[in-house]
């Protein structure tokens, strides 16, 4: 029988010679990996520039954005911001982030690019579901997108969608037609991109490592993705129908969220036997795994780069990896923490409750093993390691304030302020950025074969690591002292008094955003006049680092390489390098 | 536009309206003019409770009441439309616009009137945010919110239409834009009173329209010249 | 640079944590009799996070600070006793705090939302609507009317859709826009919404909830102080979600009959 398997993977691994295999519908990973960051960065600017408009609209309520009226004539007559069309911009500024910048760069993006180089794969274990992930989701890209060019306008119903708001059509408000429509199409077909690339995170895991990449000398940033995957296969196939069952109640007359006897806008609405309550049961299923498929990769991220810069070992390797089990099972049995006042038998709220504050265990283990790592270590300071000493420091603040949201009682008072806008700005929005920063840093030269330059980056992470705490920690402040969120204005007279730390914020807003350019204009000039890139510039240990900076098309040159250490081998005394690589054949240092 | 004409001096009325419609026939001189009354008892006008919004509530010395069904002496009944529905010549679209205001958390006038594709200007006079939801069927619904302090907003329809209008801000405002194929229509005032002048000598339907009572038809033939009294009686119920 | 960010992270953390010591913002004061446990949980999770904030923001720069320095030959350090102690550390510290607040916050909340309502609790229906709420006194007759969807007229301030012309109890049903209630009296509220999700949010009172289309929720509190107060909805309603408010009055006795019976005669 003739060996067909091998003569297939040799033909797959040649590398295709036309521009639209090459560059656009690519198989490679590392393409396909490129293209998700492309469209993160591209949509993050998007949201970034949403979050600028909301921001000054907070700030400076009647004052016109030069330039907008042009652009959104009803949304911004004159400039001016509509009320309406603010709920706008925040719905579609939450969406664009937690899903195609939160999600896709620091998991689909970077986790495509590096998880199969790092088991010592020569590519994912599908690459064609792997190309119709990111297509799908780019897909998913346009069609949100597409919601700011429809007549009644972008949905307005928030990232979390809650029914009926969102349910029933036009009677609920400008941008709740089409737009609110587009909206729930683009998140299920975003889950449906999700789900190809989870299942090949996993298989290419468990199936395509290489010789001598037991399960215990994975990357801790492999580690991370495929814990990432597992919980996004979990998440997003339960969103999916969710998805289908929003898009059905909208245009096929069925009432799976919306019951009998609503009066909207003076109109009884044909609907009866749905239930709000399971939209949201069904979100937040969801809704908070994403917060850790959000913040996982930057965990995995932190934990593979801080030995590297630290010079030493990770603390408790093996302790990390379970926290992160921990993590993402425990993430599962939580989702009723954002619901503890929205009308769930309040038994429930002390069943989710538990479960919540014990999930700061792992999370916090997790952080003491980092600040363990860095006592008694030297300390490099290129700016990947500066991004991973930050997100330390906002992970912990913005961590902290999860124990006053994970409490019923607490939350009575907190729930729906600014204070639950910090901290999860804090915690999934900037500890993630920090993540992806650090990883840009970090992996850049591997990627594009060109440094990055690091006094650019330097001043990028000082301005931006002042800047995130001038904008988010005043959030927490704002909570408590009541100040709602979602709102426009506040015409409420208690909150009137907080307008000027709302125009602080505006302003910091407007700075870190500005501060955003320099890593722009760092990332455009690396990529083209960045000095070339040897193959291993930080001496640091994984597999990604044996091969040419970018890596060939097959990763290894038709060399799978054999591994024979754990990625941790920092700080090894009494040799002239002070690490080991993977695929070193040297014995261990401790044999 | 909220059309006082008295009965009694209609044939004034039509001297100047007959003056304001050059495209009209020479010949179109002859008028519908009546009052529109009730029988029974009407529903009882609540004061309507604007603590929600007290940049509203202190404009009002005496509470406002809802205006479903305004009734005045001699069982009149006010903010009833009265217009030719059929039979009517087609006219040019007036270009002076219709103005709506928002003034007190109240829409003045409760009804506007206006033909197709007149221009609708709508006004917020408040110090508050509100929102005009005219809830159309047969024309493109629309739901915008405008600013204290913002700029008019500009529309027009192009289907005649009875459009109920809502305020979700504050809910107790509600008032209704007429849209109507033809120039001839006019506003019953509080002694319930309406003159359609300007009229070619022909058979016409004059249809009297009330947002709670619903509408009437009555068919008319008008002479070349006087005015004929077309008067319409609606039933009330206390609920 | 490494000593830079310590200095920085430092002094982030000495004026974040100053800003919160010093009650710049901070909750109005109470004015329920459920607020005290509140404010109590509120203060305790206060000061162990900011006990957790400070030390870690100060080790991280500590040892960052360390980190930096550049001698030649410095050899690096493990942490002593490796992993172990941090999670011993971890498991047991944040554990006890975890339970601490697990078992006083429980009971605080189950004060709230398990207990029932005192049974002389005067009962007020709430319907939130896009973009107010109104609320509904029993009248004389001590009953509330039937609820009719297809009934509600805004314009005609038929707001909860009450059906007067066959329903004898509608009729004296008082509706206002203003939560009037009488001071240290049980209240128990019943929520409910007419179109969307909407929230019931008083500062003050330390007390939310949503509207929760289809349910009807009950809600009790006392409040403790009379005055003024706003009630604002927290759960995103749409356009008009930031002008959906309402006043809570809280009057004595004497206050409150009068108001009630101002109310029943224009009914």
């Amino acid at each position: 029988m003739p060996d067909t398997t091998a003569t297939a993977s040799e033909l797959r691994h040649v590398a295709p010679q036309s521009f639209l295999r090459r560059y656009v519908f690519s198989l490679d990973h590392k393409v396909i990996g490129k293209q998700y960051l492309g469209l993160a960065l591209v949509a993050v600017c998007t949201g970034m520039v949403l979050s600028w408009l909301m921001r000054w609209h907070l700030g400076w309520p009647t004052a016109a954005v030069p330039g907008l009226g042009a652009v959104s004539p009803t949304g911004a007559p004159g400039g001016v911001i509509t009320p309406e069309y603010y709920l706008s911009l925040m719905t579609m500024h939450g969406t664009i982030m937690v899903f195609f910048v939160l999600t896709t760069a620091p998991f689909a993006g970077f986790g495509n690019f590096l998880l199969p180089i790092q088991v010592g794969a020569e590519d994912m274990a599908f690459p064609r579901f792997n190309m119709m992930s990111f297509w799908v989701t780019f897909l998913a890209f346009a069609v949100l997108v597409s919601a700011f060019f429809v007549h009644d306008g972008p949905p307005i119903a928030g990232w979390t969608a809650y029914a009926p708001l969102s349910a029933v059509g036009k009677d609920a408000g400008p941008g709740q037609a089409m737009g609110q429509t587009l909206w729930a199409v683009s998140i299920a077909l975003f889950c449906v991109g999700q789900l190809l690339g989870a299942l090949n995170f996993i298989a290419t895991t468990l199936d395509l490592r290489t010789r001598g990449m037991s399960l215990a000398r994975l990357p801790y940033a492999t580690w991370a993705w495929f814990i990432t995957s597992v919980i996004g296969l979990i998440a997003f196939s339960v969103l999916l129908p969710a998805c289908i069952l929003l898009i059905l109640d909208r245009v096929a007359g069925t009432s799976f969220f919306v019951p009998a006897g609503l009066v909207i806008s003076d109109r009884l609405q044909p609907h009866a036997g749905g239930s709000p309550l399971l939209w949201q049961h069904l979100f937040w299923f969801f809704g908070h795994p994403e917060v850790y498929i959000a913040i996982l990769p930057g965990f995995g991220i932190v934990s593979h780069i801080l030995p590297a810069v630290a010079r030493k070992p990770l603390l408790g390797p093996r302790v990390f990896i379970a926290c992160l089990v921990a993590i993402g099972f425990l993430s599962y049995m939580v989702w009723g923490h954002h619901m503890f006042l929205s009308g769930m038998n309040p038994f429930s709220a002390t069943l989710f409750s538990v479960p919540t504050l014990i999930i700061t265990i792992p999370a916090t283990v997790a952080t003491l093993l980092w600040i363990g790592t860095l006592y008694g270590s030297k300390l490099r300071f290129n700016t990947a390691a500066l991004f991973c000493l930050g997100f330390i420091s906002v992970f912990v603040s913005g961590g902290l304030s999860g124990f006053f949201l994970a409490q019923p009682s607490v939350d009575v008072y907190l729930h729906g302020t600014y204070f639950v806008v910090g901290h999860f700005h804090f915690v999934m929005g900037v500890a993630a950025m920090f993540g992806i920063f650090a990883a840009t840093y970090f992996w850049f030269p591997k990627m594009f074969g060109r440094m990055m330059n690091e006094t650019l980056g330097k001043w990028h992470f000082i301005l931006t690591f002042i800047g995130v705490y001038c904008v988010f920690m005043p959030m927490h402040y704002l909570g408590l002292a009541g100040n709602v969120r979602r709102y426009s204005a506040f015409a409420d007279d208690y909150m009137k008094g907080s307008i000027p730390l709302h125009q602080f914020i505006t302003v910091a807003a407007l700075f870190t955003g500005a501060v955003q350019l320099l890593f722009l204009y760092n990332l455009v000039r690396s990529r083209f006049r960045g000095p070339l890139a040897p193959a291993n510039p930080w001496e640091a240990t994984s597999l990604e680092w044996s091969t040419p900076s970018p890596p060939p098309h097959d990763n290894f040159g038709g060399h799978p390489p054999t591994v024979h250490h754990g990625p941790n081998e920092y700080g090894v005394a009494g040799r002239s390098g002070d690490y080991i690589m993977q695929a070193s054949p040297e014995p261990d240092p401790g044999a | 536009m909220h059309t006082r004409y008295l009965w009694p001096v209609a044939l004034a009325a039509l001297a100047s309206s007959a003056a304001r419609a050059p495209v009209r026939p020479a010949a179109a001189v002859g008028a519908i003019a009546g009052r529109v009354t009730f029988t029974g008892t009407p529903p009882k006008m609540r004061a309507i409770d604007m603590a929600k919004e007290p940049s509203c509530a202190t404009q009002h010395q005496t509470p406002v009441t809802t205006e479903t069904v305004v009734t005045g002496p001699d069982n009149a009944v006010e903010n009833v439309v009265v217009y030719i529905s059929a039979g009517d010549s087609p006219s040019a679209t007036p270009t002076a616009p219709v103005r709506y205001d928002q003034k007190g958390c109240q829409y003045i006038p409760h009804v506007a009137v206006m033909q197709v594709d007149q221009p609708l200007e709508i006004y917020n006079n408040d110090e508050t945010s509100h929102n005009i939801h005219p809830l159309a069927l047969s024309n493109p619904e629309w739901n915008k919110s405008q600013p204290a302090g913002s700029a008019p907003i500009h529309a027009s329809y192009a289907k005649p239409e009875f459009i109920a209008v809502k305020c979700n801000v504050h809910p107790w405002m509600h008032g209704y834009f007429a849209v109507l194929a033809t120039s001839h229509h006019a506003v019953t005032g509080n002694d319930g009173g309406f003159a359609l002048a300007g009229l070619a000598p022909g058979k016409y339907t004059v249809t009297a329209w009330h947002e709670k009572f619903g509408e009437q038809t009555q068919e008319v033939t008008v002479a070349a010249t006087g005015t004929v009294t077309v008067n319409f009686v609606f039933r009330a119920l206390p609920y | 640079m490494g000593k830079l960010f310590a200095v920085i992270v430092v002094v982030i953390a000495a004026v974040s944590t100053t800003i919160f010591i010093l009650h710049t913002w901070w909750p109005p004061p109470d004015i329920s009799v459920h607020g005290v446990g509140i404010d109590h949980e509120l203060a305790e999770t206060m000061i162990a996070t900011g006990v957790l904030f400070v030390a870690a923001q100060l080790a991280l720069a500590l040892f960052v600070w360390q980190g930096s320095d550049a001698r030649a030959g410095r050899t690096i350090k493990r942490f002593p006793g490796g992993a172990t102690p941090l999670v011993a550390f971890a498991v047991v510290l944040v554990g006890i705090e975890i339970l601490s607040l697990t078992f006083v916050g429980s009971k605080v909340w189950a004060n709230i939302y398990i207990a029932p309502p005192d049974s002389g609790a005067l009962h007020i229906d709430v319907q939130a609507e896009q973009f107010a709420y109104y609320f509904r006194h029993p009248g004389a007759d001590a009953r509330f009317g039937g609820l009719h969807p297809e009934l509600i007229d805004d314009g005609s301030g038929n707001f909860f859709g009450l059906d007067p012309a066959n329903d004898t109890t509608a009729r004296d049903d008082i509706v206002s826009s203003s939560l009037v209630i009488p001071v240290n009296h049980p209240i128990l509220l019943t929520l409910h919404a007419k179109d969307v999700g909407h929230s019931f949010y008083v500062p003050d009172l330390r007390l939310q909830q949503d509207f929760v289309p289809g349910l009807v929720i009950p809600l009790h509190f006392t409040a403790t102080r009379t005055g003024k107060y706003e009630i604002v909805c927290t759960q995103l309603c749409g356009l008009g979600h930031h002008t959906m408010r309402a006043f809570l009055e809280v009057m004595t006795p004497d206050q409150y009959d009068q108001w009630l019976k101002t109310q029943a005669a224009q009914q």
